[in-house]
């Protein structure tokens, strides 16, 4: 039993449910949570063992039932909202910019909104331009919420309910292709604080900066790299706002070299934000300019090839990494 | 049901009192002019002037428990609601002894404690907020209202027609007020809206509803009371449609070039402290010199808050982060 | 008397032009009565009187443009004590405002509808271009070498002066981190020719010493590898806003250690001459620098245990300076009271060091490294280096040895009190 598998959405399923049977605050509120059980199986069986009054099912209302979630956080629940992806969360950014974002602030601290927001975010299905943004800087542009990315199974699992005890609203981001990802069943003690940045492999030579969905090709051209025998350093940010600068500076005043992996579109991204604060704060350890591998800017397409052209990919990481060591690209 | 066959008596005293609330936001709002164009109230200023009986009126339904959402128009529903005077002119002033710290300024009022919940400057922003308070409530097993006063702007917008079908659908304990005071900023409500008549929009989502004359206090507080007894049972949303006017323009800036001098005179006739007043007058319950005492007292009243917020503090800057995020739990 | 100014009707509003008066002195007005019209970038707005008065004078003409808050007219209140209230006045009209927008509408149609010119040009020229390859600028500045800026802490650090050196092997002939080599002689600086001679003299006598130590004085050797995390992460955070010169390394934090664990262990802090030893009042920290042409100095730092960190690096900075440029006193050559050795980033793990006589220890600092370390009985990555100490067994024995080396160690854990 101790060595079954879990797979990232059995692993927020698990973590769903447990906050629920922990704290009767807290309930699930969004579009084909119940009766389908989730557009990604995420909540699939949970509407039998809490009922449609816990697991609601919602009309396509996005701007309608965030807005509801916040006002159920303000009157002493703990709401989980799931938008169904990133794409849809558009109609819902007025509640969330100017009302879950500010209302502690604007009241001088009075309201709170401790409410927890899910969204599927991420390109690699071919469901093309408006099924597959990338939009987790615009929400990490926004002071008054917490952005996270969880990116391992680990995470999925025990993210939400830290998550759940924080008094602001917390964004949490599940790149969509990550939903099966399988690793052994973690224990808490997998899962650091939700506001830390986690060196998933530690390296001398260059830093490898990313989150979410682009870990695991970041890992991998890390991997690669080896074998070329450079030692390129994984940093996973998992909190995107507030960004866990500790972690990221003292990588890069270690290697010198900084590339950012970020599926987000490179103007205005995340990615840029990260190379800013490495040359404010890591300028004099540089060896080689910030990096950023990002999506191309362009609509992402639906056939494809054209879609992995349009995203970061593997190779681009490790030709970057190779070009800022002044090594030469076989 | 004729709604007009009062089922809420009302005594000579709870009509002075009623004359009272409303001459005290009249003579308030007109100093807040005043004020505006000295530059001591700065950003944008909505006045509430012609409007107020519909304030007064449906506070008086409610009690302590209940819950109130508003506008950027909303100082006659902050005095009215029991916010006091000092702290709605000190957050006008932008000082720390604000109803919001001063963070938010005219159109961000709040106060947790009266339950008054701003203070919303993004039209039809509130309600699905008011939708979420009223779902928290249910939940919770209260039978506490919520109230949502809104204009006929809002009505345009996505968020409205979302609000309105959730509460039906989820039988929530929520009182809309919409008052219809005929221009949404410069928009005659004629060339924006197919249907004209609020309460038959809300009919047709099945909630209970019906339009007033806004300007009659005696009518809008006894509607708002058999509303609110409804909702109290669990017999389901309501909505309110009151018409009234606003006597000046949308802000302060504002020149009016979108309607009649006429018209405005011809409201101004109807206005509903006059109406009142004369009703008083006309059955000898209103004196000369009792209507110089209430002046005097409510002259008295704004003084002193204006002191106040003269002589308050502005907050320290080095506070400027506060209330961005919470104190967490753990 | 009540000054009225010319109001702010918005936050946009700068100024307002008097486009028309509705009153002239001597006229009495009451609250609410509409006495001018202001045109504004929005258009005309009516201008109303908040008490009741006689207007006494006015003070801006028709047609007059001014800024908010400019005085306009003075107005004579009725009731001077109250300025802000009416008089008994029954209410005849609900609302004071009598409000003569009518013949105002026609003047001034184009308000605030239309989009200024530039914004149109700007909404119509938008042809924005996506990704399109950011290319980068050339150099404009052929006459020095382009370095990084990782590089060119090192240098300094060093004392080499990078703008003499010759391309590097990064991009377009940048100067990179492995360019910079303590052995660089081609930053060929005239001073080294005037200190050769003297730091040759230096060289024997050393050398003499050095022999002679390894024969009269029983060394004894501990060892001990000091976790240096908390040393790293506190200093990042605290040079992450100081310029480079200001900046705080790892060294000074592993001196200033050193030194303050000293004060509290005499034995390791004096001189053996005569057979006799005659402990030091205060540590004046010997700093073995290398030179590059070879051969070392042993400058001393006088009173190290009482110095700030920053203090302390501006004096490391400055003696290695010196030290390679010429420049060094007397004092500083010969007072030390002990010997820290410190290979730096490229030296050996560990480092077993002969004693200076008449001096009584010598401390080694290895090259700080990452290895797996296990902290809390788990493993994890720790930067760690490893200290030696040298020392006269005449003196001191292991047992207090290791208690210094353990003092060090824990001084090294709470580097924000070393400030």
């Amino acid at each position: 039993m101790k060595n079954q598998n879990l797979t990232y959405r059995e692993a927020l399923k698990i973590a769903i449910g447990e906050a629920m049977r922990n704290d009767e605050r807290v309930f699930l509120m969004g579009e084909d949570v119940g009766n389908y059980g989730g557009c990604y199986a995420v909540s699939k069986g949970l509407s039998e063992e809490f009922g449609a009054d816990r697991i609601i099912d919602t009309p396509l209302s996005e701007s309608g039932f965030v807005g509801a979630g916040i006002g159920a956080a303000i009157g002493g629940m703990r709401p989980i909202i799931e938008v169904m992806t990133v794409n849809f969360s558009l109609l819902a950014l007025d509640q969330i910019v100017n009302n879950a974002a500010t209302l502690r602030h604007m009241s001088g601290n009075q309201i709170g909104v401790p409410l927890v927001i899910r969204m599927a975010t991420g390109a690699g299905k071919q469901l093309a331009a408006q099924h597959s943004h990338s939009l987790e800087n615009w929400y990490a542009h926004v002071p008054g919420i917490k952005v996270l990315a969880p990116a391992t199974v680990a995470d999925a699992r025990y993210m939400l309910s830290m998550a759940l005890k924080d008094p602001d609203p917390v964004i949490l981001f599940e790149h969509v292709m990550l939903y099966n990802d399988s690793a052994v069943t973690p224990k808490p003690e997998d899962c650091p604080d939700m506001h830390q940045a986690c060196v998933r492999k530690s390296g001398n030579d260059i830093s490898l900066i990313t989150y979410g969905g682009s870990l695991s090709k970041t890992l991998q051209a890390a991997s690669d790299l080896e074998e070329q025998g450079i030692s390129a350093e994984v940093v996973d940010l998992r909190c995107l706002r507030p960004l866990d600068t500790q972690t990221l500076f003292k990588s890069v005043n270690k290697t010198h070299r900084v590339i950012v992996v970020d599926e987000g579109w490179r103007t205005g991204s995340l990615a840029s934000e990260i190379c800013a604060l490495v040359a404010e704060h890591c300028f004099w350890s540089l060896d080689a300019p910030p990096s950023r591998i990002c999506s191309k800017e362009v609509p992402i397409p639906y056939p494809q090839h054209l879609e992995r052209a349009a995203t970061p990919q593997v190779a681009q990481v490790v030709v970057a990494a190779l070009t800022l060591l002044n090594r030469d690209v076989t | 049901m004729n709604i007009n066959d009062s089922k809420v008596h009302m005594d000579i005293a709870h009509l002075q009192f009623l004359f009272k609330q409303m001459l005290r936001i009249r003579r308030f709002e007109e100093k807040c002019a005043e004020l505006y164009t000295q530059e001591k109230i700065r950003g944008f200023l909505h006045l509430y002037i012609g409007e107020e009986a519909v304030a007064v009126g449906v506070m008086q339904a409610l009690k302590a428990e209940d819950a109130v959402f508003a506008t950027y128009r909303e100082h006659g529903h902050a005095l009215a609601r029991g916010l006091s005077m000092d702290k709605v002119m000190a957050e006008m002033f932008g000082k720390v002894t604000g109803s919001s710290r001063g963070r938010g300024g005219s159109m961000h009022i709040f106060d947790v404690e009266k339950r008054f919940y701003g203070g919303n400057a993004i039209v039809a922003g509130a309600l699905p907020l008011a939708v979420g308070l009223a779902l928290a409530n249910k939940m919770q097993k209260k039978n506490d209202v919520v109230v949502c006063f809104f204009g006929e702007g809002a009505v345009a917008e996505g968020e409205f027609h979302e609000s309105l079908n959730l509460a039906q659908l989820w039988q929530l304990p929520i009182l809309f007020v919409c008052e219809n005071n005929g221009y949404a900023m410069g928009t005659a409500l004629a060339i924006s809206e197919s249907e004209q008549h609020i309460f038959r929009k809300a009919q047709s989502y099945g909630l209970k509803s019906h339009a007033v004359d806004g300007m009659n206090v005696v009518e809008v507080e006894s509607a708002a009371t058999q509303y609110c007894q409804r909702i109290r049972k669990g017999d389901g949303p309501c909505l309110l449609e009151c018409n009234t006017y606003r006597f000046r323009g949308h802000s302060m800036f504002d020149t009016q070039l979108y309607r009649e001098s006429d018209e405005v005179e011809a409201w101004k006739r109807k206005g509903p402290i006059m109406k009142l007043q004369r009703w008083l007058e006309a059955n000898g319950k209103l004196s000369s010199a009792e209507l110089k005492q209430i002046e005097d007292q409510v002259a008295e009243e704004i003084n002193q808050s204006i002191a106040f917020a003269e002589r308050s503090e502005i907050e320290d800057i080095s506070d400027l982060y506060l209330g961005v995020y919470g104190e967490s739990a753990s | 008397m009540k000054i009225l100014t010319m109001p702010s009707f918005g936050a946009d509003m700068a100024v307002g032009t008097i486009v028309k008066w509705n009153v002239k002195p001597g006229d009495p007005v009451s609250r609410g009565d509409i006495i001018a019209s202001i045109e504004t970038m929005k258009g005309l707005i009516d201008m109303e009187v908040f008490d009741d008065g006689i207007i006494v004078t006015l003070l801006a003409a028709e047609g007059d443009e001014l800024e908010i808050g400019r005085p306009i007219a003075e107005l004579q209140l009725k009731n001077e004590e109250d300025s802000n209230n009416s008089s008994v006045q029954i209410v005849e009209s609900d609302d004071a405002d009598s409000v003569d927008v009518g013949s105002n509408t026609v003047v001034n149609q184009e308000g605030a509808s239309n989009l200024p010119d530039s914004q149109n040009d700007v909404a119509k020229a938008s042809r924005v271009l996506t990704d399109v390859e950011v290319k980068s600028v050339g150099s404009l500045n052929t006459q020095r070498p382009k370095i990084s800026p990782a590089a060119r802490s090192k240098a300094e650090q060093l004392g080499i002066d990078w703008r003499k050196l010759s391309e590097g092997t990064g991009p377009d002939g940048a100067l990179l981190l492995d360019d910079i080599n303590i052995s660089d002689r081609e930053s060929a600086e005239p001073s080294l020719d005037r200190v050769k001679d003297s730091k040759d003299m230096m060289r024997d006598a050393i050398a003499a010493n050095v022999s002679r130590s390894n024969r009269e004085i029983p060394h004894y050797y501990l060892q001990l590898d000091m976790v240096l995390d908390n040393t790293l992460n506190w200093l990042s955070l605290h040079n992450a806003d100081l310029p480079p010169s200001k900046r705080i390394l790892s060294n000074a934090v592993i001196y200033s250690a050193i030194a303050r664990a000293l004060s509290e262990f005499p034995a390791f802090n004096g001189f053996y001459r005569d057979d006799h030893y005659q402990p030091s009042d205060s540590v004046h920290l010997g700093n073995a620098i290398s030179l590059r042409q070879g051969g070392l100095m042993v400058v001393a730092i006088h009173n190290a245990q009482r110095l700030g960190l920053a203090e302390l690096m501006e004096k490391i900075k400055d003696q290695v300076n010196r030290a390679r440029n010429g420049g060094l006193r007397m004092s500083e050559m010969q007072d030390a009271t002990v010997t820290v050795s410190n290979l730096g980033d490229r030296g050996s793990d560990t480092i077993q060091s002969i004693i200076f006589p008449p001096q009584v220890a010598i401390i080694g600092i290895g090259r700080p490294r990452t290895v797996p370390w296990v902290i809390d009985n788990k493993v994890t990555s720790a930067t760690i280096v490893s200290m030696s100490l040298a020392a006269d067994h005449r003196v001191s024995d292991g047992h207090s040895g290791a208690r210094l080396l353990n003092k060090i160690n824990t001084l090294l854990q709470t580097p924000e009190r070393l400030v």
